[in-house]
């Protein structure tokens, strides 16, 4: 054993109180980062990348279509109209796909949105590539006022042969507070 | 020993001021049971709400107060604080030591808890009302919609859990270097072990929760989203931090009542307790088995089936060691000359009580079937047979086993013994019929129910105002022996006592053990 103090009593106490202020950084340092890597690689919770898809472009897979549905939810006091133009689309692995989701917001002032994606089933998530999608950013949308948010996506060619339809879901929360700097007043 | 040294300073200033490990010792029982009173009269709010159906006596919000504050004030007030004035009292007098080690810090640890309870406490008065969102106090219940009150909680948690890390601190370094001569770390009393295994549970994961108060805190003041999707964070990840912690401490909970049946059984079957080694390794292996269970909390988050799988053979691995435990228990009686004091009958209440708990337990860890019980009265009735007839029955049994060797006076024995009879029997009315209403559906934490649920509830209540009535009759025990107590002078007390603690004079003298004691080296643990 190493000894940092001769007092064997002060000796064990500045070695727990390392443990302990090691175990609180453990919290920041490794459980928060851990848990986002391990749900990104594993696609735990239908997570999509928050990141573009920028590989090569990828052969199409002519022999299955594999459906994908669109579903979007308010958060819980977001008044926003907001849903997808189409519900489902089929399409093959490998092929770029567009599509557009609909904003509005019904009020009088400016607010700010942002769309949180899920994708279900969740083993699905990790072969779901957007290419360019408003979820990536905010949204900033003025009072009135409405847009059609752009969502260009891939399947993976290499999606797992018995997922035949893929739900993508959204959730958009009003983030107006966050986006100004200011704490939510309480 | 110990005539020529002074005695405990008079008035208040003895109880402030005061660095002696019997002193603290004493404070911090007095105080465990008062929060216990207080969070015995919250669940008394409860069981009388419920115990018709529709909406009699509280609103739904003052009853979510009411449970929040019944688990946070029993768990992190009455059972935790108990066991440490059990240490306090007991570690340095098992061991042979003169004081713990850090008797300045020993005064703190202690004396930063009552303002911390009374801040929680008066949260019930303030604008908003008390913490409403149970005491696992979930993301987002406990960010977004939380009332106000919400900082004084978190600030609440931060100061207990340094408390209980200085106390930690303290016991380690009592435990490492201040054994006598001769007592090594085979010989120890398995109170000892047992409590030096949870001190280091202790400092290993009560920094984790307040990592997970100080993220509570930043979401909701200072802009950050760990735990909010808003912003990129996830509410599950609140559950996983919070259960990292959270398990650990329902074994901080049971492992020192395992080390105090472990010192009362053998003295009352007359014989060594039975696989003293393994009792050792079974409590070193429940602890590292506690930190890779935790996510069996949280079966119905969504977690891909080799997390279920892993996470349930992990839980149900538990059951080895705690086996080993029981089994142990159970020999060291096998054809020992056994007698039913008071201090016995709680032991054998808790040994009958805490495997049926136990059991319970192994089935809510299977996976799919916890997506039945998940959330349900029947983990109210699991885990209320393992904190209550687990840990309070062993606590019970502690004050009843060594209140004569602390005060030098014989509790009343008949009373002792009704207080158990009524006890047991009041516990297992307010608790058996929960798994029933449970695994037939009444979800917990809801302050109306359906109708078929009516009787068994009723039945609840009744057997908890019992449970609870019985205490009062222990507290009058308790007082009624230190004031008039039959004086003992016996040092052992109990003729099948074994262990430090009973060669010193009865009542134990304000300061022991000043020169080491000789540690017969055939005589091993006690």
């Amino acid at each position: 054993m190493i000894r940092v103090s001769a007092n064997p009593t002060i000796d064990t106490v500045i070695k727990l109180v390392t443990v302990a202020v090691a175990m609180f950084a453990f919290v920041f340092v490794v459980m928060v980062p851990l848990y986002d890597v391990l749900c990104d690689a594993l696609g735990i919770n239908g997570k999509t990348s928050g990141q573009a898809y920028t590989s090569v472009q990828a052969e199409i897979d002519e022999s299955r279509l594999v459906t994908v549905q669109f579903v979007a939810t308010n958060n819980e006091g977001m008044p926003w109209e907001f849903g997808p133009s189409t519900t489902a689309m089929k399409v093959h692995p490998g092929a770029v796909n567009d599509t557009v989701f609909y904003a509005r917001n019904p009020l009088p002032r400016a607010m700010v949105a942002q769309a949180i994606p899920s994708v279900s089933p969740a083993r699905a998530a990790e072969y779901f590539h957007k290419t360019e999608c408003f979820c990536f950013n905010q949204q900033p949308l003025e009072g009135q006022a409405e847009a059609d948010m752009p969502l260009q996506f891939i399947i993976d060619q290499d999606l797992p042969r018995d997922i035949k339809t893929i739900t993508l879901s959204y959730t958009i929360f009003d983030v107006t507070d966050m986006a100004n700097g200011a704490v939510a007043a309480r | 020993m110990g005539d020529h040294h002074h005695g405990p300073a008079k008035g208040l200033g003895r109880w402030l001021f005061t660095t002696n490990h019997k002193d603290i010792g004493t404070m911090y029982l007095w105080f465990s049971f008062a929060m216990f009173i207080l969070g015995g009269f919250f669940a008394m709010v409860i069981r009388a709400e419920l115990f018709q159906p529709g909406m009699q006596l509280v609103e739904p919000a003052f009853f979510n107060q009411m449970t929040t504050l019944h688990g946070l004030v029993m768990v992190f007030g009455a059972i935790m604080p108990s066991f440490v004035g059990l240490a306090n009292w007991l570690i340095p007098m098992m061991i042979g030591a003169p004081d713990m080690a850090l008797p300045r810090m020993n005064n703190w640890s202690f004396w930063i808890l009552p303002p911390t309870f009374l801040l929680l406490a008066s949260t019930l008065f303030m604008e908003g009302g008390a913490p409403a969102f149970g005491w696992t106090f979930y993301a987002p219940l406990s960010t977004t919609y939380a009332p106000p009150s919400v900082t004084f909680f978190i600030f609440s948690v931060h100061v207990l859990g340094l408390s209980s890390i200085m106390g930690s601190i303290n016991i380690i370094a009592t435990v490492m270097n201040m054994r006598a001569p001769g007592m090594t770390y085979m010989k120890m009393p398995l109170f000892v072990w047992t409590w030096l295994i949870t001190a280091f549970l202790l400092v290993a994961v009560m920094p984790v929760l307040a990592g997970a108060v100080t993220m509570m805190l930043m979401d909701i003041h200072f802009g950050t989203s760990f735990f909010s999707a808003a912003g990129g964070g996830d509410p599950v990840l609140f559950q996983h931090v919070f259960w990292f912690f959270g398990h650990p401490e329902v074994y901080i909970i049971i492992l020192p009542a395992f080390g105090v049946v472990s010192q009362i059984i053998p003295a009352f079957s007359r014989k060594p307790l039975f696989g003293y080694d393994s009792m050792v390794y079974a409590t070193a292996s429940i602890a590292f088995l506690s930190f890779i269970v935790w996510a069996h909390h949280m079966y119905t988050v969504g977690m891909p089936v080799a997390g279920e799988l892993f996470f349930m053979y992990a839980t149900m691995l538990i059951a080895v060691p705690t086996g080993v435990k029981v089994f142990n228990w159970i020999s060291t009686m096998w054809r020992g000359a056994l007698s039913f004091e008071t201090p016995m009958l709680f032991s054998i209440g808790f040994l009958v009580l805490f495997t049926i708990g136990g059991f319970t337990g192994l089935m809510l860890s299977i996976a799919p079937s916890d997506f039945q019980y998940h959330d349900s009265y029947f983990v109210v009735a699991h885990f209320h047979y393992v904190m209550v007839a687990g840990a309070v029955f062993s606590m019970t049994a502690a004050v009843y086993f060594w209140l004569p060797k602390w005060c030098g006076k014989m509790y009343n024995e008949t009373m002792g013994k009704t207080h158990f009879w009524i006890s047991f029997v009041g516990f297992n009315l307010a608790f058996f019929p929960q798994h029933f209403v449970g695994l037939a559906g009444m979800p917990r934490r809801i302050p109306d129910y359906a109708l078929q649920f009516a009787d068994f509830n009723m039945m609840s209540s009744i057997g908890a105002f019992i449970y609870g009535a019985s205490q009062i009759m222990f507290l009058y025990n308790v007082i009624a022996t230190i004031v008039s107590g039959t004086p003992v002078s016996d040092e052992k007390v109990w003729d099948g006592a074994e262990g430090l603690e009973w060669t010193l004079p009865t009542p134990a003298p304000y300061h022991t053990f000043e020169t080491p004691p000789k540690i017969d080296p055939a005589h091993a643990h006690s």
